[in-house]
């Protein structure tokens, strides 16, 4: 299973929702099929997507927020996994792309290559739904079913170790965080 | 407990009037008071963390939100912090309004909060982060208020230190 291709199976569900991804392969594939203001692409602080997507999603309570997380952040934060199950926002999908390992840096294996199961923690954690899966009509069900859905989700997509040839878009990061905030506020004008 | 609850009041009246809705914290002593008080107050957020960290990361969502936050932590906790500080607060220019109990200054006798008060201000100062000291109760509001809008006009942490004096009634 590509990433690429779970991300492109569920396009269209983001339109309405605020999405956060971390950086490297997931933010470049997100935005080779194209822009939008609800996109923001967290290009470095690895881990802290998900604590965004929290913080988000406890001052919006109506707004579904999905974070698109990796192996290797989720790694780097599993405090944070505690945090979120803690809080357990209603509004909140946790994608974990799962390739185990760290891609952009050239691929060194993380520990769930050697065993750590991502799903086991998020479940012991106190994620109220857990789920693991390995082809895109599986992600694109469970994805659909967790924007549509009423309960925190984290997702564990389990993915090849394959991504673009380059990680640097044309889009600022500045530009894309006020694009992003900006984009938020109209949301509350309407 | 020799916590001042005068002090943490006048702090928590403080944040209240500069309209913070979100507070994340990490328990330490001289914090309890405000913890106990943002649990206890319907109008805000409180995030227990588990890391200092995420604070960073939840006070962006926060301010994409449009929401208002603050973080309490630790000095040790702030040191905790310094990556997300920089390659998220600094980087994406988001304003950080940052409560820092001044451990293991002037008048500290727990041993283990030494090191973290020796190099507390000059890893702020390296950081190049605003800071100022919230010492006197008298002051203390006006100071709040003036470093929340400082971090919102520049989109950068501030650091305000809670120092013994303000904290501690011996």
């Amino acid at each position: 299973m590509l990433r690429l291709d779970c991300l492109r199976s569920i396009y269209s569900e983001l339109e309405r929702c605020l999405v956060i991804t971390i950086m490297g392969a997931v933010a470049a594939e997100l935005q080779s099929l194209g822009h939008r203001p609800n996109f923001f692409y967290l290009q470095h602080a690895m881990g802290l997507a998900s604590s965004t997507g929290l913080g988000l999603a406890l001052c919006l309570p109506d707004q579904k927020v999905i974070v698109f997380d990796g192996d290797g952040s989720l790694l780097m934060n599993l405090g944070g996994l505690s945090t979120m199950a803690r809080y357990r926002p209603k509004n909140l999908v946790h994608v974990v792309f799962d390739n185990e390992s760290l891609l952009s840096v050239g691929g060194f294996p993380t520990a769930t290559g050697t065993g750590t199961d991502l799903d086991g923690i998020a479940r012991a954690a106190g994620v109220p739904s857990v789920s693991t899966v390995r082809s895109v009509e599986s992600f694109t069900k469970v994805v659909k079913d967790a924007i549509h859905g009423n309960e925190l989700t984290t997702i564990i997509a389990k993915v090849e170790a394959k991504g673009p040839s380059g990680f640097v878009t044309d889009l600022a990061l500045l530009e894309n965080r006020f694009q992003f905030r900006r984009h938020i506020q109209s949301l509350k004008r309407t | 407990m020799p916590v001042s609850l005068t002090s943490s009041k006048v702090i928590y009246e403080g944040l209240k009037e500069c309209d913070i809705r979100l507070v994340s914290a990490l328990p330490e002593t001289w914090l309890v008071h405000l913890i106990r008080m943002t649990d206890e107050d319907p109008e805000m957020i409180l995030v227990r963390l588990a890391k200092e960290e995420e604070g960073v990361g939840v006070s962006a969502g926060a301010h994409f939100a449009g929401v208002k936050s603050a973080m309490l932590m630790q000095n040790h906790g702030f040191l905790a912090s310094i990556n997300g500080i920089v390659s998220f607060a600094h980087l994406y220019k988001i304003p950080l309004l940052m409560l820092i109990s001044y451990r293991g200054s002037l008048g500290e006798r727990d041993p283990w909060q030494t090191q973290g008060g020796n190099v507390t201000e000059p890893v702020l100062r390296a950081l190049r982060i605003p800071y100022f000291f919230l010492d006197a109760p008298e002051t203390a509001k006006k100071c709040i208020r003036q470093a929340q809008t400082l971090a919102e006009s520049s989109m950068q942490p501030v650091a305000l230190l809670l120092t013994r004096d303000l904290m501690w009634e011996e």
